[in-house]
């Protein structure tokens, strides 16, 4: 394989796991109109559960699944505890607040397990497939990332499309006011969106975490990356999430290939601020009209 | 200053300052200024610096303020621009020899200039997005000066000379001075843009884009406007901090800079100019108190490190929940109970004294708006959606 299709098969799984973080975003800002930029301190978090665990000798699949249900707590917690009580006020209040709980947690992660970098086990092996006598840049775990990504993906996307508790959370999204005349338990169902949300981050973080290294800060710019996805696919469709992650990380892996090592921060901003300016709807949301 | 000013301008008020704002400003600020000189003169080498590094965190949080509280934008990446200003310093200074007050202009220039830049996508967008844009500009900014380490001089970064003092002033001492001369000049030029048709432009977008574009003001170049303008007071923040250091390196300029500098708004008080005096007192003596608890509860060195950090990030949760007019706000509340139960006791004309002609309604009704004008507003908005 030439240096193009290292890149793409990189590119691919790195944008499965932003894809995840922009599910993770999409969801709670369907839910609430809400960016969560603590999305990616509490994937940390729930991975340093994970890793600690790992320390005490349970189980690999066992730790994964707790740091999910982790993930889907915290979420919760989050969603009661922060953001309903400003539920009424301006929208700069919420992105103080989580970005608030991001240096907290941030803090909390450091001052337990410390600031260095520690390593995080793969669940698969990580060298490359071999196909047809070539060895790829694609390797087990890469797949178990794709298997993964898709399987939590298709199961919020039928959850949305396909079951009555999709339709009162779709609804709820659209016409909070509505849906509770309705008779819709619009509240739960904000927790619930957040839960979920956050249960998609916990799976990024766990995914990420073997190639970057754990350490306190290690999803900032997997957040950054994340948060680029989901704008491209239009913040409002779980699809458009999946979609943006995969251009995502493939114009990110595109980027450091060619151009160095150090741009991929460079990359997204440059991709964030090109999209918001020529579409600020995405690349794949449908212009929306602002009730004044 | 920081102590001092409210009380001191609500005395001078009845001594019936200049009703020009400008002049009213410059005399607020010259008097300010010569407080602040004569607390140099006292203070030791070691709380010069601490002085200096108050004014320059209260000049960058001065800016952000004025994005915040007064046209309703979020910045997640105002150390990027202080970064930007601190490599404008260094690179004028490896090249030239110039007074100290070009390359401090230049910084000036170059930060506003990328700062219109990155505001024009922003001229279209709305908090959340602006915040995640400037949360990415925070990361790659620093990452960008590795790119070209020949020019930025990569993780070590680039020396700064620090400026030669006059005859018989201590370095500290002088670089307090004019630092705090620095962020005297940023404070009147905002409290008078605050006050111009601009202030009123800037307002009226944050309220109402639609009411605002219907009485012939542009939002989206106020936007971008509002957004240069506190890039600038970030980009001079940066090149004074890296005089202060002596040094600018991509690690000294982390995410954490621009997050800590949202902190000290928030708790400050956004959109008050006092507010961001207690916001750079908070960002300098914080840490040094956690510290020192650490110290004296005996705290393992992992909790010590992030002792510091956790605090700013549960009080910046708790001042948003509990009281989002920050400390400026907390105390102007107190300030008006206190007056108001004094005037009512010694039958005073309540009018006259707490009534809307104070001088210091330049911070007063800028930052009265973020709690309760605020919120009608922009709540309605949100739940309609």
């Amino acid at each position: 394989m030439g240096l193009f299709g290292d890149l793409t098969l990189i590119g691919i799984s790195n944008g499965l796991i932003y894809a995840a973080v922009a599910l993770g975003l999409v969801l709670v800002w369907r839910a609430t109109h809400v960016i969560n930029f603590a999305q990616g301190a509490m994937a940390t978090f729930t991975t340093y559960i994970a890793a600690s665990l790992l320390d005490r000798s349970v189980g690999y699949w066992e730790a994964f699944v707790v740091a999910l249900i982790a993930g889907f707590v915290a979420g919760a917690l989050a969603e009661r505890l922060l953001i309903r009580p400003l539920n009424a006020r301006s929208e700069l209040h919420p992105v103080v607040v989580t970005i608030g709980l991001l240096i907290l947690l941030e803090a909390v992660a450091g001052a337990i397990w410390g600031g260095s970098e520690r390593g995080f086990p793969a669940a698969f092996s990580r060298s490359g497939l071999v196909i047809g006598g070539t060895t790829l840049d694609f390797s087990h775990f890469d797949l178990f990332v794709l298997v993964a990504v898709v399987v939590l993906s298709g199961a919020i996307l039928g959850l949305f499309r396909y079951t009555d508790l999709g339709l009162r959370m779709r609804a709820s999204a659209l016409d909070r006011e509505v849906a509770r005349l309705l008779g819709v338990r619009v509240g739960s169902l904000l927790t619930l969106g957040w839960a979920l949300a956050s249960l998609a981050g916990a799976l990024a973080g766990l995914l990420v975490a073997p190639r970057v290294f754990l350490s306190p800060n290690n999803m900032d710019s997997v957040l950054v990356f994340g948060f680029a996805a989901a704008v491209m696919g239009g913040l409002e469709s779980p699809s458009g999430a999946l979609v943006g992650g995969l251009v995502t990380g493939l114009a990110i892996s595109y980027v450091t290939g060619y151009l160095g090592s150090s741009l991929a921060t460079v990359g997204a901003a440059a991709i964030l601020i090109v999209v918001l300016t020529l579409r600020p709807e995405g690349i794949f949301g449908r212009p929306a009209a602002r009730r004044v | 200053m920081s102590g001092s000013v409210t009380p001191a301008v609500r005395l001078v008020s009845r001594l019936r300052l200049p009703q020009q704002p400008l002049w009213r400003h410059l005399l607020l600020a010259v008097a300010g200024g010569f407080v602040l000189y004569l607390v140099t003169v006292h203070l030791n080498p070691y709380d010069n610096l601490q002085l200096a590094q108050v004014g320059i965190y209260a000049m960058a949080i001065a800016g952000l303020s004025v994005l915040t509280g007064t046209n309703g934008q979020i910045s997640l990446g105002h150390g990027a621009f202080m970064l930007i200003g601190a490599y404008t310093m260094a690179l004028f200074g490896e090249h030239f020899d110039l007074p100290l007050a070009l390359p401090l202009l230049a910084a000036v220039g170059v930060s506003a200039a990328l700062g219109a830049l990155v505001g024009l996508p922003a001229a279209r967008l709305r908090g959340p997005y602006l915040a995640g844009v400037t949360l990415a500009l925070a990361l790659a900014v620093p990452d960008l000066t590795f790119k070209y380490s020949s020019v930025f001089g990569g993780d070590q970064g680039l020396i700064v000379n620090p400026p030669t003092p006059p005859a018989g002033v201590d370095a500290e001492r002088w670089l307090a001075r004019i630092t705090l001369l620095g962020t005297l000049i940023v404070l009147v030029v905002l409290a008078n843009l605050l006050r111009s048709r601009f202030g009123r432009a800037m307002r009226a977008v944050r309220d109402d884009e639609i009411a605002a574009s219907l009485c012939g003001i542009r939002p989206g170049r106020t936007r971008v406007l509002a957004f240069t303008v506190s890039a600038a007071c970030a980009g001079l923040a940066g090149a004074y901090l890296s005089l202060a250091t002596g040094v600018v390196n991509p690690g000294g300029y982390p995410l954490f800079l621009s997050v800590s500098l949202l902190a000290g708004m928030v708790l400050g008080g956004a959109g008050t100019l006092v507010g961001a005096w207690w916001g750079g007192i908070l960002l300098v003596y914080l840490p040094q108190w956690s510290t020192s608890i650490s110290g004296h509860l005996a705290l393992s060195s992992a909790v010590s490190a992030n002792l510091a950090n956790a605090l700013f990030g549960f009080v910046l949760i708790a001042v948003t929940m509990l009281a989002p007019s920050g400390l400026q706000g907390w105390l102007r509340g107190l300030y008006a109970v206190v007056s108001h139960a004094l005037s009512h006791r010694l039958r005073l004309g309540t009018t006259a004294v707490t009534g809307s002609e104070s001088p210091d309604d330049v911070a007063a009704d800028v930052a009265g708006a973020s709690p309760k004008d605020l919120t009608p507003a922009l709540g309605t908005e949100r739940s309609s959606k």
